[in-house]
């Protein structure tokens, strides 16, 4: 067997099955949380499209526009919505364990760690929402 | 080991786009995949959008805004098939795919937002 040693001996494994992550919701959560990086990347897609369209004159980008109304896309884009919400929501909540902060030998509570990134994310989605919207 | 490990860097890539998507896609895309096209709220024009385009920061920030995300899905992607499928013998394709598309993604982005007209 390739790189067993003496000290990891030739034990019997078992296979784990393909689908090991429908057995538990918390396994299933931990692939759906991974998930979420597929509709990242979708929104980028969406993204450099825009820019493209937006190159190619108001006929071009009008026609993006349809594009995005079509019901297809809508259903893509609310489902893509709340996954790239459930990513934010987990990535701010693991923020504490994965940078645990110090002061004076004490560990900071979590949720002063995770209640200013929720602030912070309303601050910078109101910021950009009213340069969008301001006309 | 003399081979130093690329992962740390990549790590970083993939913790600053998590950051960068999760700060900045769900507005992004509530007003533009979802409000606009429903006409729950009115867009900006068309001549307004452009012009905040050629604007030099906004260039800057919507290439941060494709290009991290982008290797954020690349390093998480990965790893959701390594371990979601466990199909180690294809490494080496799902790498190139993850980091390759990255990497293809950020260039396009950067030629497009570089040579706005």
């Amino acid at each position: 067997m390739p790189g067993s040693t003496q000290y990891s001996p030739k034990t019997f494994r078992t296979r784990v099955s393909t689908y090991w992550w429908l057995d538990r919701w918390p396994y299933l959560r931990f692939i759906l949380r991974e998930l979420s990086s597929v509709f990242v990347a979708w929104f980028v897609v969406i993204t450099v499209l825009q820019i493209r369209a937006l190159r190619r004159g108001t006929a071009g980008y009008e026609e993006f526009q349809q594009w995005l109304r079509s019901p297809v896309l809508v259903v893509a884009n609310v489902v893509t919505l709340l996954f790239v919400i459930f990513h934010a929501a987990t990535w701010f909540n693991l923020t504490p364990k994965a940078m645990p902060l110090r002061v004076g030998g004490k560990r900071v509570p979590s949720l002063l760690i995770v209640a200013p990134s929720y602030l912070v994310w309303l601050a910078i989605s109101a910021a950009v929402a009213w340069v969008l919207l301001r006309g | 080991m003399n081979k130093r490990s690329n992962e740390p860097f990549l790590w970083i890539l993939f913790s600053a786009g998590g950051v960068v998507a999760a700060m900045l896609i769900p507005v992004h895309l509530f007003l533009f995949g979802v409000a606009f096209p429903l006409g729950w709220l009115d867009g900006p024009s068309y001549q307004s959008l452009l012009a905040l385009l050629r604007h030099p920061l906004t260039r800057l920030y919507l290439f941060v805004l494709c290009s991290l995300p982008l290797f954020h899905w690349a390093h998480r992607f990965r790893y959701t098939l390594y371990d979601g499928l466990q199909i180690k013998h294809l490494n080496e394709l799902i790498n190139t795919f993850c980091y390759g598309g990255a990497i293809l993604g950020t260039v396009l982005a950067a030629y497009l937002l570089w040579s706005i007209p």
